[in-house]
């Protein structure tokens, strides 16, 4: 039963990945990542990575999905309704993609990785936590600057020139 | 079926998707999307080795400050795309090309 | 003295010295005093002294066999020899005496006759040109040196008669004799290679004795025979080659006499009486036949002539066609010894004629009249009072050709006469040989006759210009008066004195010797025959000599029979007489004209056929090939090998520089590209 939800989740992933990819209307794309981003999140509670999954959830779909689609609808003329075309030099894609599946499959299934047995989920919020906060507190901080960079970064760029 | 290589190949597959339309899109928001999609993917790698591979939990810290980088970015890139927008009146990236004369 | 021998080095001396003298006075013609005419007439008299010592040599020895014969080998091949020398026999001795003679009379002569010409230097130089030629004849040993100075003697004749050539019948004058002979020569060069193929020798000697053994025979040998008389029926200017000899008569008249008359004419006489063993029986037929015909021939048509050089002219082929028809019934002895009265006789009458003409010349140029023709005898009359030498001397000359006895002509015609009646005895069907030889005998003594009565008796035709005549003097007339001379029967009977014998030195001296070719009747027999008929011949010559000059007295004297109304009685028959019965015009009509039209149609096969389209066509090709080669070069070569390396990398720029697209997508998607070729290596 698990292995099924498993295999629907990852089909509605990578279904949707496709969507995104290969849409002619924008705002099916944007549509489509949304439900990529959800299977993406079913993923992680597949993997007993809890906060991680909310984490996705909020910050991608809440924030990241909504700005795009913010600039979706500010960067197209309302008026047309077919917004984007689809795409040039699909051959060369197609064989990118078939190549990369194939090399990293490949390489997926020739590695001999190093499985440690699974012991129980646990709860993963107050380690993250505290790990944060101590052994990895530099990499905070450097991305909360980063963090302000980046709002100082787009509030700069998006201020009309008077 | 929760095995190591099934995760990975989800990412994989997921990852080529994102290439694909990163280097197909013509659309600025498009490529931006496909960035997502395979950000996407490399958390996904990221938790599935903290969970199978043997590094516990700081698989999922990296996956964490993974999504804080997408979402700088993700602002900063639209910002781009919609002063873009307003100077080019268009945001297919090859009519902004300016590489070539 | 240079050879061994004296004889051997007289004839050196005589064939060379009056070369010598043309060399000179073409060289140094203008700087010499008196324009050089003493170096050939001092070379010339030198000769005389020493031809004559041979005949008297000759005299002395008194030897009929006399044969003397030196020579070396000019061409040495091998299987191939030429030998030129000379040999002397009394035939030779007698025949340099008269080239000598006349010679050296024609050079004096022309001391006055030609005094002022415009080319006097050069006209003796030929003079000398011509002597060593005839001369080279004369001694020659062998066919081919014959034949070298065959040629040369023709080519003197060409230049002589040519001497005025700015006269436009002089120079065709001289072409048509030079060609003429060349007509014979062709016929003649045949029949000397014939003899070679045959017997292998040119030598005379050698292709005697071949010839009666036999090497050569039946139709090959009288072919051969026909072939080398071709030659003396051009040279001798017999029919049909005869048509020259009057047209000759432009060069200058000690010129006629001295070549037309005397000598270069008597070479083809000549050249059968020393090739005469080796005629066949049929070839000698044919010669006599040609002879005789041409001997009444000719006779005919001097009876017509006004002008008093071509009287003379037709009288000479005339002559000389008796002396074939001597030659050709055997009698060649009696024919060499015409030829030795005939040159005697025939020069004092050309020399006596060109004093007239000279004469008239000064009387017509002092009157300054330039229309009135001075050869013409219907403007002469009565000279015999201004002229008296000129006069006797001609007449007696006219008396020897007619045959009068007394003179030396009456012995040899007489000679010559009896021989072809004892022929038409022993062979009665050649019965027109004799009535040829008398019938002319007769037209002879008319159409003589008829010249000096015309000229010095009766009254002058034109009082003006006879009265400007005068004798011309003694440089012209010493000549004449030696020959006249000799004209009389003396000096050949000698030591005899009977003026009708045939006895005399000539004929102890020169004998016959028999015919090389086996059937020929020999000398014996033909001596033998012409004995038995010696006085029926004398006898008959007398009568019609005295027909032909009783008929021309009462035409010409007595004026009895008018000859304007015999003309128009015999209408047509004057008329082709006058015309030289057409020859020369039927000649140029069936001969000459088609000949120079099939030189044009081959002129136009080889220059606008030949030239333009086989020539051309190569330089057409060459063309062809090198527009083809060219636009190898320049389109393939250029265009497509080197400009097309320059277009290949232009073209691979072009294409290259699609990559830079400008679109980043691009780039990317080659960059992964790369990064998938780079993995796939590491894996591999």
């Amino acid at each position: 039963m698990a292995d099924l939800v498993f295999w629907i989740i990852v089909g509605i992933t990578l279904g949707s990945a496709v969507m995104v990819v290969t849409s002619k209307n924008l705002l099916y794309s944007a549509y489509a990542l949304l439900f990529s981003f959800l299977g993406v999140t079913g993923l992680y509670v597949f993997l007993w990575a809890d906060f991680i999954a909310v984490v996705q959830v909020v910050v991608y779909v809440g924030g990241i999905l909504i700005l795009i689609i913010f600039g979706i609808m500010l960067t197209n003329k309302i008026t047309s309704v077919n917004i984007s075309h689809a795409s040039v030099q699909k051959g060369g894609g197609i064989f990118v993609v078939l190549t990369f599946v194939g090399m990293l499959g490949y390489m997926i299934y020739k590695t001999p990785w190093s499985i440690v047995a699974a012991t129980e989920p646990v709860e993963t919020t107050a380690v993250i936590g505290r790990l944060l906060m101590i052994e990895y507190l530099l990499p905070f901080e450097v991305t909360s600057l980063l963090l302000l960079g980046a709002l100082i970064g787009a509030t700069t760029l998006s201020r009309k020139d008077s | 079926m929760d095995s190591l290589n099934n995760y990975l190949m989800v990412s994989a597959v997921l990852f080529s998707l994102g290439l694909f339309g990163v280097i197909t899109r013509r659309n600025g928001v498009a490529v931006l999307m496909s960035v997502e999609l395979i950000l996407n993917s490399a958390n996904i790698n990221f938790v599935a080795f903290a969970r199978f591979g043997g590094m516990n939990i700081t698989g999922h810290v990296y996956a964490l400050f993974i999504i804080v980088l997408a979402a700088a970015e993700a602002a900063v890139a639209l910002a781009i795309i919609i002063n873009i927008f307003n100077n080019f009146n268009t945001i297919n990236i090859d009519d902004v090309s300016e590489l070539k004369q | 003295m240079i050879t061994g021998n004296i004889i051997t080095d007289f004839c050196l001396l005589i064939l060379f010295l009056p070369l010598v003298a043309f060399a000179i006075n073409i060289v140094f013609c203008k700087r010499l005093p008196r324009q050089g005419d003493w170096v050939s007439v001092g070379a010339i008299l030198i000769t005389l002294v020493l031809s004559l010592s041979l005949l008297m040599n000759m005299f002395m020895n008194w030897d009929p066999t006399f044969s003397h014969e030196t020579q070396f080998t000019w061409i040495d091949l091998g299987a191939f020899k030429i030998k030129l020398g000379f040999w002397v026999d009394n035939i030779t001795i007698v025949m340099l005496v008269v080239v000598a003679l006349i010679s050296s009379m024609t050079h004096i002569f022309s001391l006055e006759y030609m005094k002022g010409d415009i080319r006097y230097n050069r006209y003796y130089a030929y003079l000398g040109l011509f002597t060593f030629s005839m001369n080279g004849i004369v001694l020659a040993n062998n066919l081919i040196s014959l034949y070298i100075f065959w040629e040369l003697v023709g080519v003197s004749s060409y230049l002589l008669i040519g001497h005025w050539f700015e006269k436009h019948s002089a120079a065709n004058a001289a072409k048509k004799a030079f060609l003429t002979n060349r007509v014979g020569d062709i016929g003649f060069f045949i029949g000397i290679m014939l003899m070679f193929t045959a017997i292998g020798s040119f030598n005379f000697q050698e292709v005697f004795v071949g010839v009666s053994q036999g090497l050569i025979t039946g139709t090959l040998l009288t072919l051969a025979g026909v072939g080398l008389f071709m030659g003396a029926v051009g040279k001798s200017s017999q029919f049909p080659l005869h048509i020259w000899l009057p047209d000759a008569m432009e060069g200058p008249t000690p010129v006629s006499a001295l070549m037309h008359a005397a000598t270069m004419v008597a070479a083809g006489v000549y050249l059968t009486v020393r090739l005469f063993p080796l005629f066949s029986p049929e070839a000698l037929t044919i010669i006599a036949y040609v002879g005789g015909f041409t001997a009444l021939f000719a006779a005919t048509i001097a009876i017509t002539q006004n002008d008093i050089k071509k009287v003379l002219a037709y009288s000479t082929v005339s002559q000389l066609g008796y002396m074939i028809l001597a030659v050709g019934v055997g009698n060649y002895v009696a024919a060499f010894f015409h030829l030795l009265t005939h040159a005697m006789f025939k020069a004092c009458l050309f020399y006596g004629s060109g004093s007239v003409i000279h004469a008239m010349h000064h009387s017509l140029h002092d009157l300054n009249d330039d229309d009135t023709d001075p050869q013409d005898m219907r403007n002469m009359g009565g000279f015999k009072i201004k002229m008296p030498i000129t006069y006797w001397t001609m007449t007696i000359a006219t008396l020897a050709i007619s045959g009068v006895p007394l003179f030396s002509g009456f012995l040899s015609k007489d000679a010559i006469l009896a021989g072809s009646l004892s022929f038409a005895q022993h062979n009665p069907q050649h019965f027109l040989l004799p009535l040829f030889g008398f019938g002319a005998a007769a037209i002879t003594a008319f159409y003589m006759f008829r010249l000096i009565f015309m000229t010095f008796h009766g009254e002058a035709k034109l009082p003006k210009v006879f009265k400007g005549i005068h004798e011309s003097p003694r440089v012209m007339t010493f000549p004449l008066i030696l020959l006249a001379g000799l004209s009389f029967f003396l000096f050949y009977t000698l030591p005899h004195f009977n003026p009708i014998s045939d006895h005399g030195w000539f004929t102890e001296l020169i004998v016959a010797g028999n015919s090389s070719v086996p059937g020929n009747p020999t000398a014996r027999a033909i001596y033998e025959g012409i004995h038995h008929v010696h006085y029926p011949a004398m006898a008959l010559s007398l009568l019609v000599a005295s027909l032909g000059i009783g008929l021309s007295y009462l035409m010409y004297i007595k004026k009895k029979i008018s000859p304007d109304v015999w003309a128009s009685k015999m209408g047509i028959f004057y008329k082709l007489s006058l015309n030289k019965y057409y020859f020369d015009e039927n000649y140029n009509r069936f001969l000459y004209q088609p000949f120079l039209k099939l030189s044009r149609a081959v002129a136009y096969v080889d220059w606008d056929l030949y030239d333009k389209y086989f020539i051309n066509g190569f330089g057409h090709v060459a063309k062809f090939l090198s527009r083809i080669t060219g636009r190898m070069d320049y389109e393939g070569l250029d265009q497509t090998l080197v400009d097309g390396i320059g277009r290949t990398a232009g073209g691979f720029g072009k294409q290259l520089k699609q990559v830079q697209t400008g679109r980043l997508q691009n780039y990317m998607l080659f960059a992964l590209v790369g990064v998938i070729v780079i993995l796939v290596i590491q894996a591999i």
